[in-house]
């Protein structure tokens, strides 16, 4: 869905039809247009780490994207029997190395693993149910403190980096079709937000600061909006978008840092269950030998 | 819809499982291992020969730190602004050979006390009587630290006070009394320090001083008129204090040089140490920032410096740099850099740093690379100030690490708080105003110091619970001196809030040792930045003379090394700030030997 609609806008572009060398790259992005996505995620990453040096080290990053690449060259060829496109694994490992700290390798490793083998284990008529890095980052984070923090640090103060790092993720949500699940999000945790300092006495700007750190702008672009893992209508996913919101609401409350994580990994399973039971047929055969 | 092969599945629930199993696990260590393994004194004497006593009252040390009182704009997070003053340094003011404690406290009309040692295992508090205690008010500002150095060459180590306020500087009137020369002497009018050190950045033979700030030297934080006034970015703040290079023009007057040397960048300096890197002869600058890398200044033969951190490897990941010790655990003659930083499990692993210098780099400067998790010397908490010392005379440098931020209200936690607000855009987090209330609450509290005993194999061993009483104090400056002249180092812990730690090191294991005291005469009279190289029993070990390192603290002038059972030192080799050097083969062992540089 993201590939289809990104190359409609580009072909629909002015610019690209009248200049003939960008009149091709419609044609190529149709081509090869699975690495669209990585393709933006990478550039976010390139520019979070060059204005800010989000990276403690390009070893972690390397190791998680490769365990994950890696982990679903063979799952998917040895559970499913097929050779399945590696640019989901790709996002997921490059999630897993900006989301997870850690001063080893190994939580790298492990959580990039869980992720995608979190695809083959939880299925559901055929479907894989959490969103792979929702489900390896919240498992490290809940359950090896010790091993394991999360981004939950400002990136630094850069505001034009942060600027083009909102738009270019708004680009991709947009050309995803999935701009209404980040609007919904946003606009319920802020009036969840408002609705906190009323209850906790803290500022609302401290309530909403949050919001304006990098742990969310991967959030809200890049996890709750993955197409793979989000239900099949567009009310529902506004619906799930405020489920999620209202979950952290109360995780925050109870004073969890990662609550959009854990949120998401409570309501997005659910959702995608009840959402494969009513629209997807029950498969006449799942599991074959 | 794509069919699911059953065997290959299977085998993809089992290991799935044994990885969750596993990760849920690896982080309950401890519950897997029991409750922590407390040791009484007479069981940790039996298995590592030497016990650290809190002797506070035997010593006669009533001491007690208060923090300072912040403008009421400011009372919601006080605790968090407030959090250190607590300092310590160790100095012979009277030079009778015995080392005597300067402690300061911060509280608006609160006392500093020094305390003489009085050779009988007591010391008296005489702050009041040689002009020293009464220096904490909101007008002048409150102490943060004391930092000692001989900067008139009499013979007499004077005092630089840093505080949150107006640097004061107090000559030496031979272990007498104390004379304020501030006002004559070039300092700045307002700094807010958490840190300053007396180096000879020229070897001119004179005592230079370096302040770093820490809050904007624009910023009273006693009646502020903004509350804009915290760090703009947890990880890359420039908005904290400059920093000031003052230098020593011999007449009493110092002479600021900061931007001429090129020392221009504004971060929240909380650690420094001088001592020469690169082997050319003058004292370089490693500076422990807070909220951002840390700095290496590379000391251009006295001309100007070159900050060179991310060349040199230590700049690259900006952590929360709380101190700097140096060290050579390895004893290959080569000093490593132990930079402190914040560790708290699950919310933010960033793990102290213990710099070694590489060798065979191609690069003009100087590069290291982090031996802590290596050594085992890399998570200790919320740590704040830490000092090498060899504890057990065994030849090997064992190391101390304050710990603890803010110890509130007991199961309470300020990081949930903490971490809204730290995530959040400059605008929002440098306002003191967004900063969620307090409300007493806890933040990394009730910590225990760590005490990492050196195995001798560059690893070490964590005896914190076993070595020392089980006490939780806010831990901030450590120092470390034979403060009872028995050839065995004691330490010194002073704590934010709280009484300090006297720990009087009961060892009980007969094994040699040697100490230096070395009297600059070419060079200054601290000889501060003299090298002392150690050589026995196939061993060398380095250390360096510091007018102030770690936290907020400054050792013993005299430089104490372990040797073992071993009953000869083949050599000692003494590097001169002037460049000279003195070598002594074969000295006496158990013995303090002072030693004074040819002229």
């Amino acid at each position: 869905m993201l590939f289809e609609s990104l190359n409609k806008s580009i072909r629909g572009n002015k610019l690209f039809q009248r200049i003939p060398t960008f009149s091709l790259l419609p044609e190529f992005l149709k081509r090869n247009f699975t690495y669209v996505p990585p393709a933006f995620i990478t550039l976010l990453l390139l520019i979070g780490q060059l204005s800010f040096g989000i990276l403690d080290s390009y070893v972690n990053l390397i190791v998680a994207v490769a365990t994950a690449i890696m982990t679903e060259w063979l799952l998917s060829y040895f559970v499913l029997g097929i050779r399945k496109n590696l640019a989901s694994a790709y996002i997921s490992g490059i999630s897993v190395g900006i989301l997870i700290r850690s001063t080893m390798i190994w939580p790298y490793i492990i959580t990039s693993m869980l992720s995608i083998m979190s695809k083959y284990v939880f299925r559901y008529r055929g479907r894989h149910i959490w969103n792979p890095s929702n489900f390896g980052v919240s498992w490290m984070l809940f359950m090896a403190p010790m091993d394991v923090a999360g981004l939950s640090i400002q990136w630094g103060s850069n505001f034009l980096a942060l600027v083009v790092i909102w738009i270019l993720g708004l680009i991709i949500v947009n050309r995803a079709k999935r701009m209404h699940v980040t609007i919904a999000y946003v606009i319920s945790f802020i009036i969840l937000a408002y609705v906190r300092s009323i209850i906790t006495g803290d500022t609302f700007q401290a309530e909403v600061a949050p919001l304006t750190g990098p742990m969310y702008q991967l959030f809200i672009f890049f996890m709750i909006t993955d197409p793979a893992t989000t239900v099949s209508t567009r009310k529902g996913r506004i619906i799930v978008a405020i489920l999620i919101a209202c979950v952290e609401f109360f995780l925050r409350l109870n004073s969890f840092i990662y609550a959009p994580f854990y949120a998401l990994f409570i309501v997005g399973p659910i959702a995608r269950f009840i959402d494969l039971t009513i629209h997807q047929p029950e498969p006449a055969f799942v599991r074959s030998a | 819809m794509q069919k699911v092969k059953k065997i290959p599945w299977l085998i993809t629930v089992v290991i799935f499982a044994f990885l969750l199993v596993f990760t849920a696990f690896s982080s309950k260590k401890d519950f897997l291992h029991g409750e922590k393994n407390i040791f009484q004194k007479q069981e940790a004497i039996k298995k590592f020969g030497f016990y650290l006593d809190a002797v506070n009252q035997q010593a006669g040390i009533d001491f007690h730190h208060y923090s300072p009182q912040l403008d009421p704009k400011l009372k919601h997070i006080e605790p968090q602004i407030a959090s250190m003053g607590a300092s310590v340094s160790v100095v012979d003011f009277d030079q009778d050979g015995w080392d005597d404690l300067y402690f300061t406290n911060s509280r608006q009309g609160s006392q500093n006390a020094l305390y003489r040692n009085l050779h009988n295992g007591k010391f008296e508090n005489v702050a009041e009587q040689v002009g020293l205690a009464d220096l904490n008010d909101s007008v002048t500002g409150v102490s943060m630290g004391a930092v000692w150095g001989d900067y008139d060459n009499d013979g007499y180590p004077d005092v630089l006070i840093y505080k949150w306020g107006k640097p004061e500087l107090f000559h030496n009137d031979h272990g007498k009394r104390f004379v304020n020369v501030t006002d004559s002497s070039g300092l700045p009018q307002w700094v807010n320090a958490n840190c300053a050190i007396w180096f000879d950045f020229n070897n001119d033979g004179l005592l230079d001083l370096f302040i770093g700030g820490y809050y904007s030297e624009k910023l009273n934080l006693f009646h502020t008129s903004t509350t804009r006034v915290m760090p703009e970015s947890f990880r890359y703040a420039n908005n904290g204090g400059r920093k000031y290079l003052l230098m020593n023009m011999g007449n009493g007057k110092f002479k600021d040089v900061t931007a001429q040397y090129e020392l221009n960048s504004t971060r929240w300096v909380l650690g420094a140490a001088a001592v020469d890197v690169n082997g050319d002869g003058y004292p370089d600058l490693f500076i422990a920032d807070d909220y951002n890398v840390n700095e290496l200044y590379i000391n251009d033969h006295g001309k100007r410096f070159i900050e060179v951190g991310r060349q040199a490897g230590i700049g690259n990941i900006p952590k929360s740099g709380m101190c700097v010790s140096l060290g050579d655990i390895l004893d290959d003659g080569k000093i490593g850099i132990y930079n402190t930083t914040i560790t708290e499990n699950g919310i933010l692993l960033q793990d102290n740093n213990y710099w070694y210098p590489e060798s065979g780099s191609t690069s003009p400067y100087p590069h290291f690379v982090n031996m802590a998790k290596l050594a085992g010397i890399d998570n200790a908490g919320w740590s704040y100030g830490a000092q090498f010392g060899d504890l057990d005379n065994d030849g090997y440098q064992d190391l101390y690490v304050a710990n603890g931020f803010i110890s509130g209200k007991k199961n309470t936690s300020y990081w949930y708080d903490y971490s809204k607000i730290t995530s959040g855009n400059k605008a929002i987090i440098e306002d003191a105003r967004n900063w969620p209330d307090m409300k007493g609450k806890s933040q990394s509290g009730y910590e225990h110091d760590k005490v990492w005993l050196n195995r001798g194999d560059g690893t070490f061993e964590d005896i914190s619970n076993m070595i020392m009483p089980d006490v939780t104090y806010d831990g901030r400056a450590v120092a470390m001196a034979d403060l009872w002249n028995r050839g065995v180092l004691d330490v010194i812990v002073a704590n934010q809030n709280n009484i300090p730690l006297i720990l009087k090191n009961d060892l009980q294991l007969h094994r040699h040792w040697i100490e230096f005291d070395l009297k600059g005469t070419v060079s200054n009279a601290d000889a501060a930045g003299a090298e002392v190289l150690l050589e026995w029993d196939g061993k060398k070990q380095i250390q360096v003379i510091t007018d102030g390192c770690g936290f907020s603290s400054q050792n013993s002038h005299r430089l104490h090394f372990g040797l073992g059972n071993r009953t000869q030192v083949d050599q000692v080799i003494i590097k001169w700030p002037s460049g000279k050097t003195t070598t002594l083969v074969h000295p006496q062992i158990d013995k303090l030997h002072v030693i004074r540089e040819p002229e």
